[in-house]
């Protein structure tokens, strides 16, 4: 039952609608629902952000160490200096995503110019 | 419409497509651009990940939030079934409730029917909330509900048109473009999680989770966003607990 295993038009969009769309639009009808009854600060929502954020993190480290496409030709040591110096010049300059993304596409594009045979 | 009536007559339409222009106005913002280069990002990811162009498009639409999607393409190309995909999907798309639960005080009216809500929380995602809770104040409270329409559906709308169009150019860029292109969605989570977070924990569950990915994914693949996040979670909690409520004492 993942993504390529059944061989149908409408599998593909069935399985977004029942693993995406379900899977968010609950809690945001959940939140209508509740509307103003729920404490943002309580631990329970703190344990929640943490499983959240977890699982968003694990995502980007396999996007940057297990990378899919054109990605997969860039050596991992290069993946991992590009994102980390974005990531540090987010943190030290004026935490601008902007000047993150900057500094990472920058360091990736540079480092392919100038290591010859990529 | 006199002007001197205005209090207790219910709004007229040209003052709900007014606020709806608005609201459509203001998410040309920087919010919006640099979402809108994670949606590029996003574009190229589906497409390496082996979407099609209709899924990926569809997929923008339904879902809308970004996390949400990152994780579904994550778990489709880990080989995950359509119950772990869902779970690990459900799992990074709790935060949306208490996002949503914070803002319907500001968005209704007395009189706003609760349909409303209902079809008006699917905008809600990390951009359109920061910009709505910032700017929902300076909005007459009769007219919150369009200006979010306007808001929230020209950042569902054009984001889906640009996905669309980044996926269909996508093919003919030339490979270090293209490797750029999927740089963007790591590195844009990667600053933004960090910046939004709410409390230290959300950094050590950050810290955690970067490390603990690949290295389950190595031995679980396709579990590895559910352990990861699970343990993950887990463990910055108990650092939040430990660290955290000692220090405040």
């Amino acid at each position: 039952m993942t993504f390529q295993s059944v061989d149908a038009w409408w599998w593909p969009f069935f399985f977004i609608l029942v693993a995406g769309w379900f899977a968010t639009d609950s809690w945001r009808y959940l939140g209508v629902y509740f509307g103003g009854r729920l404490r943002e600060d309580s631990e329970a929502l703190v344990f929640v952000r943490c499983v959240a954020t977890a699982l968003v993190a694990a995502v980007i480290g396999n996007l940057i160490v297990f990378p899919s496409g054109a990605l997969i030709d860039v050596p991992l040591a290069i993946r991992i200096l590009a994102a980390a110096s974005g990531f540090i010049a987010y943190l030290t300059l004026r935490r601008s995503v902007l000047v993150g993304i900057l500094v990472a596409e920058t360091v990736l594009a540079a480092s392919l110019l100038i290591i010859p045979g990529l | 419409m006199q002007q001197a009536d205005l209090p207790v007559t219910p709004p007229s339409p040209d003052d709900s497509r007014l606020w709806f222009l608005r609201g459509m106005r203001a998410s040309f913002s920087v919010p919006g651009l640099i979402l809108s280069s994670a949606f590029i990002g996003f574009a190229g990811l589906a497409k390496a990940a082996g979407l099609t162009l209709w899924e990926t498009v569809f997929m923008v639409l339904v879902v809308w939030a970004l996390p949400g999607k990152v994780v579904l393409i994550g778990a489709i190309l880990s080989g995950s079934s359509i119950f772990s995909a869902a779970f690990a999907v459900a799992l990074s798309s709790i935060r949306l409730m208490p996002m949503v639960v914070s803002l319907v005080p500001e968005l209704r009216a007395p009189k706003t029917p609760k349909w409303v809500l209902y079809v008006l929380s699917h905008f809600v995602a990390v951009t359109s909330w920061v910009l709505a809770m910032d700017q929902l104040r300076h909005v007459p409270r009769d007219m919150r509900t369009s200006y979010y329409a306007g808001l929230g559906g020209t950042l569902v709308v054009g984001n889906a048109i640009l996905t669309g169009i980044v996926y269909l150019i996508a093919g003919s860029l030339p490979a270090p473009v293209m490797a750029g292109l999927l740089l963007l969605t790591p590195i844009y989570f990667l600053t933004s999680l960090w910046g939004s977070a709410r409390e230290r924990a959300s950094l050590y569950a950050m810290a955690i989770g970067i490390v603990l990915g690949p290295l389950v994914h190595l031995y679980v693949p396709g579990f590895d966003l559910l352990i990861a996040g699970l343990a993950g979670g887990c463990g910055a909690f108990a650092l939040h607990m430990l660290i955290d409520k000692r220090r405040s004492q």
